[in-house]
């Protein structure tokens, strides 16, 4: 049982989404999934307990050897990623069912399920396969599920973002399918590790430079990088709340882990920052990510929008981290990676429990908020303060840490800018803190009341998520460190 | 002489170029599918064209033929097919969707509809 862990998470959730079709009764279908989820959960805690205690896992598919047969390879990297998703999604399901229940009609209730069962389990099978057109496949089932996902929103303009999020992320996708195919054509073979130890001779040839290219810009277009971004805020806005908790948290961060494996595991280190400008593309890039989006949330009417944007922003973050290509700065990136996640979740998840209450998450309803909801309020707070990277929460961690790689690598005028950054989402931070506590509230938000206890557990066990790991850093930071150093192939 | 050797390539990056050019240029829904459909179909024909082996014939095993085309990109297509296929199906779902909340299946008459409702 123990052996077969690997393959178990991705298919435990796969194979429980079409078992919710026969089980119909919607408060049934969602104990079922939450239950899968914390299956999925629990899998991923003990692989990431056997990983850090005796190294990376192979499991070979049908037990046929490597460059033959497909492979499940997790190291550090996969594990770390696997423990972020699988927990979000447990987390966010708990609250679930009473939001669904607003936001959605009831015949859509078991199908939400199957498609964040298949969502679920297609990011679980992108980061544990170690055969490229596995990642592909099942880059597929979470993008399909996703858009899905996305078109359930009740307001019609989901229909349009999700249409356009399809576009894209197909072309995306199709990208992937080239780079692949390039791949596939001058090594034969479609296993990462495989292809990490062929790829150096024949890295010259224009062929695997043009992969690599098609490669980077489809996983660029999958993760929001700052000018193929446009598709992230309306799909985002419009999602049903649990949807956009989840695809917050997760989706984007599955995107980061796919550029890492490809650019350090396997077209290595010095192919893909040598000869390439590499480095000075995605810190430009990056930067400009930060500072357009983070103006644009500060202009934005609808609260969901305003964290879209501050998505792209935080994203923005991470590719400067990847962009220093030293210890220290992929280290920030992945700290990054698993705090985002634990704030994004929180701020969504407590927007869908304002969205729950009044039915809307224009800015103008907030007003007064902070007496009549004071602790989804609160959430907000602590979660904007954590965005900030006020000290005590996540935020300051992985931002210390980007800071350092910055320094250490001599980028004086980066970790300027990126100081000057948390100003801009200081302010749209603030724009939020000030409606909900010191306007009074408005007539027809008179009568509100605190969110159901079911949102409330899910919300703070985020939020306090957000502050412990502010505080004791030691699981988090290790993790990241040691997974960054094994990419880095320096000893632990 | 380099053309003509190629000219699977030639023909990959063309139909490449014009689903490509269909999916920005044009406004309305159903072509973007057309068009998106036309450019994965360019990447089927990539794949399965780089699996012939000159002189090669089908993968059966048979007597006195020792050459071989390579049968796994056909195989990897066939899902990919599979995969494209069903991105094609919920993006015509999808545009059904649309048609029947907006009443119009145009890009620029939804963008339209959406700025007014803002």
């Amino acid at each position: 049982m123990l052996a077969h862990l690997p393959i178990l998470q991705v298919i435990v959730p796969l194979l429980a989404a079409p078992l919710c079709l026969i089980l119909r009764r919607s408060s049934l279908v969602w104990l079922f999934s939450l239950i899968i989820s914390g299956i999925a959960f629990l899998i991923s805690i003990s692989l990431l307990q056997q990983i850090m205690a005796s190294g990376t896992i192979v499991y070979e598919l049908g037990g046929w050897d490597a460059p033959w047969g497909i492979e499940y390879r997790i190291d550090k990297l996969n594990a770390f990623v696997l423990l972020i998703i699988s927990a979000v999604s447990t987390v966010v399901l708990l609250a679930a069912q009473t939001s669904i229940e607003k936001e959605l009609p009831k015949d859509k209730h078991t199908l939400f399920y199957v498609l964040y069962l298949l969502s679920l389990s297609g990011m679980l099978g992108i980061v544990s396969s170690g055969d490229v057109f596995n990642v592909f496949v099942f880059l597929e089932i979470s993008s399909l599920s996703a858009y899905a996902l996305i078109a359930l929103g009740e307001d019609r303009r989901a229909l349009w973002a999700s249409f356009q999020y399809l576009i894209m992320g197909t072309i995306g996708a199709t990208f992937i399918l080239i780079g692949i195919g390039l791949m596939y054509q001058m090594t034969g073979t479609l296993n990462l590790d495989d292809l990490s130890r062929r790829l150096p001779e024949v890295a010259h040839t224009r062929t695997v430079f043009s992969a690599f290219a098609f490669v980077i810009v489809g996983i660029c277009l999958k993760l929001a990088l700052f000018p193929l971004h446009l598709w992230l805020p309306n799909a985002y806005a419009y999602a049903p709340s649990i949807v956009t908790a989840f695809l917050a948290a997760t989706a984007t961060k599955v995107a980061i882990y796919l550029l890492i494996r490809f650019t350090f595991s396997v077209f290595g280190l010095s192919f893909s920052f040598t000869t390439l400008p590499l480095q000075i593309l995605f810190m430009v890039l990056g930067l400009l990510g930060i500072f357009v989006a983070s103006t644009a949330a500060i202009y934005q009417k609808n609260v969901k929008h305003l964290f879209a944007y501050s998505s792209i922003a935080q994203i923005g973050y991470m590719i400067v981290g990847f962009s220093t290509s030293t210890v220290t700065g992929l280290t920030a990136t992945l700290l990054h990676v698993f705090n985002h996640a634990l704030m994004k979740s929180a701020l969504f998840l407590a927007l869908g429990a304002v969205m729950y209450r009044i039915g809307s998450v224009q800015l103008s309803q907030f007003q007064g908020l902070g007496r009549q909801m004071p602790f989804t309020m609160a959430a907000i707070v602590i979660g904007g303060l954590s965005l900030i990277g006020v000290p005590l929460t996540v935020g300051f961690v992985s931002k210390w840490y980007l800071l350092m790689a910055l320094v250490e690598n001599g980028w004086w005028l980066v970790a300027v800018l990126i100081l000057l950054s948390s100003l801009l989402t200081i302010i749209y931070v603030w724009r939020i803190f000030e409606v909900a506590y010191f306007k009074p509230p408005l007539l027809e938000t008179e009568g509100i009341k605190e969110a159901p206890i079911s949102f409330l557990i899910p919300i703070w066990i985020l939020v306090m998520a957000n502050i412990y790991f502010g505080i004791d850093t030691r699981l988090s930071v290790q993790v990241a460190q040691a997974a960054s150093q094994s990419l880095f192939g320096v000893a632990p | 002489m380099m053309l003509m050797g190629l000219y699977n390539y030639w023909i990959v990056v063309v139909l490449m170029m014009i689903g490509f050019y269909i999916v920005i240029a044009h406004g309305n829904l159903i072509k973007k599918i057309v068009g998106l459909t036309i450019f994965q179909t360019s990447v089927f024909i990539f794949y399965i064209s780089t699996a012939k082996v000159d002189g090669g014939t089908a993968p059966i095993l048979v007597e006195g033929i020792n050459q071989y085309s390579n049968p796994l990109p056909h195989v990897l297509i066939l899902t990919a097919i599979v995969v494209g296929i069903a991105t094609t199906a919920l993006g015509l779902a999808l545009a059904v969707r649309i048609k029947e909340a907006y009443g119009s299946i145009e890009e620029q008459e939804i963008q339209k509809k959406d700025n007014q409702s803002c």
